[in-house]
């Protein structure tokens, strides 16, 4: 697609690329996002290997009717809504400052 | 099946509900958001007004319609359901269909709307080459949105048979009919913007409903979930059917505890649930109907909130079916276990609440359906027709009225699989539509966004590697041929033992996609590569949104 709508060459790019603050853009999400999915997806075979090989272990009562697998379940509804927490706290602090800064040299008076 | 029970039914002198309350209550709803729609939509001419409603929806509007594509028939429908009959295996889907969320929101989201203007493939074809790339992206994406509107338009016909007492062919045929052409007029007026508030409106109808009738559940058990689960279990132990009554459903098992093969098939649909929706082309596209990556990234955050209390409201209302309506009556019912939360809502509210509840899932059915196909719309007429077809030469404006005849074709299409699909559970062919998106879609998503040296070889066989062998294993499934509840159950031509084939096909996509790329010498420009990874993770460039 390579569209040029705005007027920054391909030269401008790999020297962007290639500077210092974009590699520690990258790595900083990078850093974040893959451990945090391989946490995520982790907990959630372990749970669903739990649910296919381990129903004696799941039907354990903990409460009145409320067993094991029902909270390890509830569990991972509220994993995933601190995941979510966690993460926009990161990108509202370490990756919209350093993304905003290039949009601004890069676009900067195009507008 | 459905004129036995119905005439049972019909002795009982229980009809559920009333057909006209039903059919006036979803009127009205008609009649206001296409009122809405028309008025929202006063200028569709530009591709990007059509395509994205001029990038101009925020971010936690976006969040709601978000929720209102992709919480489907299939969701409260068919999970109710499933949870209603067989338990806790079908709160399985609902932990599936939310964890995946987590995959958007880390690794698709942002990123994709950085890069993207109106469809999956332009983000692919931006440093891969153009042609084969994107008619590969348009087909596996024309493909998902069939399976899921096979799915959808097979909840509407339960449905119908359900809410408004038709149970002849033709009567449901007309019906299904009514529905498909209702969404061809919405979203031929509204474009991607009348299609976005119809999904806002349906989200709030749905996710309030829901809400209602948790609480309604709730406090008839005064407030003590136990007691619904204590409840439900009772009333299924005491079905007159000795395979239902041996089912413990507040414990993983019942649907998929059988045997090994089972067991696996169960870690298949796990995986297909997780990895899905990430690839989900229609929910993709939504992130292009907002300005920036913050507001996509707000979008993902206001639809995880919204998705999983609603999903945590299935859950009481599936339990609550089981308990208050009974696992004998469910199964009976027109609709089979579709039908567990609209009899749930009749139980509680009687008429005008089970009218209210089948008017949302109408409303429901309708929204998904046009989101899907002015998706799989997009796609063609950007993709197939403008990009390869044409190479370019055709402006926006003549994309625009090639989407609308795909439009109404696709309706056509839809209105036809809807009279022809069975009474399959509608959660389990949704899971099929992810099982294609997770393989044909995501790998090739994931590779090009994170991966430099992935190229064009790499996409094709991950893209066609995927959907072929999903789609041939389905066909070699005993979900398809040689099971009872198979679409053909007479012929058995079924060699693979699993109704989910995720767990082989998905892994196969990532691994097809290395092998492609390692064994093809294309490394790409350097320079395109540069420029889409700091458009990628900067915004720069990204098409902002369109000034009214």
């Amino acid at each position: 697609m390579s569209t040029t709508d705005t007027a920054v060459s391909g030269q401008e790019y790999l020297a962007v690329q290639a500077s210092p603050e974009f590699q520690e853009l990258r790595s900083r999400l990078r850093r974040f996002v893959f451990p945090m999915s391989a946490l995520f997806l982790l907990w959630y075979s372990a749970y669903v290997v739990l649910g296919a090989f381990a129903h004696d272990f799941m039907a354990t009562k903990v409460w009145g009717d409320i067993n094991v697998g029902l909270i390890i379940g509830l569990g991972q509804f509220v994993s995933t809504f601190v995941i979510t927490a966690i993460y926009v706290r990161f990108a509202n602090r370490e990756l919209d400052p350093r993304a905003g800064a290039f949009r601004n040299k890069l676009e900067g008076g195009a507008v | 099946m459905n004129r036995d029970t119905v005439t049972i039914l019909a002795a009982d002198g229980t009809t559920v509900g009333s057909p006209i309350a039903n059919i006036g209550i979803f009127g009205l709803f008609v009649a206001i958001t296409l009122f809405i729609v028309i008025r929202a939509s006063k200028k569709n001419a530009t591709a990007t007004e059509f395509f994205t409603a001029g990038r101009s929806f925020t971010g936690p509007q976006n969040g709601i319609a978000i929720s209102g594509d992709y919480l489907s028939a299939a969701s409260f429908l068919g999970i109710a359901g499933a949870i209603a009959v067989y338990g806790y295996d079908g709160f399985l889907y609902s932990i599936g269909f939310l964890v995946a969320w987590l995959v958007a929101l880390l690794l698709v989201a942002e990123l994709l709307r950085n890069a993207g203007k109106f469809t999956m493939a332009d983000v692919l074809s931006f440093r891969l080459k153009q042609r084969p790339v994107r008619m590969a992206a348009a087909t596996t994406t024309l493909a998902v949105c069939l399976f899921y509107l096979l799915a959808q338009m097979a909840g509407a016909g339960g449905l119908v048979a359900l809410l408004l007492n038709v149970t002849s062919d033709i009567g449901q045929a007309v019906v299904i009919a009514v529905v498909g052409l209702l969404m061809i007029v919405y979203v031929l007026i509204g474009g991607m913007k009348g299609t976005t508030w119809v999904q806002i409106i349906k989200a709030v109808l749905l996710i309030g409903g829901a809400a209602m009738m948790t609480v309604w559940v709730l406090a008839k058990f005064g407030a003590n979930f136990s007691e619904i689960l204590g409840a439900a279990q009772t009333a299924v132990s005491g079905s007159s059917s000795e395979a239902v009554a041996g089912r413990d459903v507040l414990a993983p098992g019942a649907q998929y505890g059988a045997s090994l093969t089972s067991q696996i098939n169960f870690i298949s649909l796990a995986l297909a649930l997780v990895l899905g929706t990430a690839g989900l082309p229609h929910v993709l596209m939504r992130f292009y109907t907002v300005p920036t990556a913050k507001e996509a990234r707000r979008s993902v955050v206001w639809a995880i909130v919204l998705i999983g209390a609603f999903y945590l409201f299935t859950l009481a209302l599936g339990y609550g079916a089981a308990a208050l309506v009974g696992p004998d009556a469910i199964l009976a019912a027109p609709g089979g276990q579709n039908s567990a939360a609209p009899l749930l809502a009749f139980e509680l509210g009687g008429v005008v609440l089970l009218g209210i509840i089948s008017a949302v899932a109408f409303a429901t059915i309708l929204a998904v359906v046009a989101g899907l196909t002015i998706t799989a719309a997009t796609s063609f007429a950007h993709d197939i027709y403008a990009s390869v077809f044409k190479s370019h030469q055709v402006s926006e404006g003549e994309q625009v009225r090639v989407s609308r005849i795909t439009v109404v074709v696709l309706g056509i299409l839809s209105i036809g699989l809807g009279i022809l699909a069975a009474e399959q559970n509608i959660a389990f062919l949704v899971a099929l539509a992810f099982a294609v998106a997770a393989a044909a879609n995501l790998p090739t998503i994931l590779y090009s966004l994170y991966w430099p040296r992935f190229n064009t070889r790499g996409a094709l066989w991950s893209m066609y590697g995927g959907l072929i062998s999903t789609i041939a294993l389905i066909i070699f499934s005993p979900a398809v041929s040689g099971a009872k509840t198979a679409m053909l159950p007479n012929v058995d031509f079924a060699w693979f033992p699993l109704a989910n084939p995720g767990i082989v096909s998905i892994p196969l996509a990532f691994i097809l996609g290395i092998v492609g790329t390692l064994s093809s010498p294309d490394r790409g420009d350097p320079e395109i590569n540069a420029e889409f990874e700091v458009r990628c993770l900067t915004g720069v460039g990204a098409e902002k949104a369109v000034a009214h």
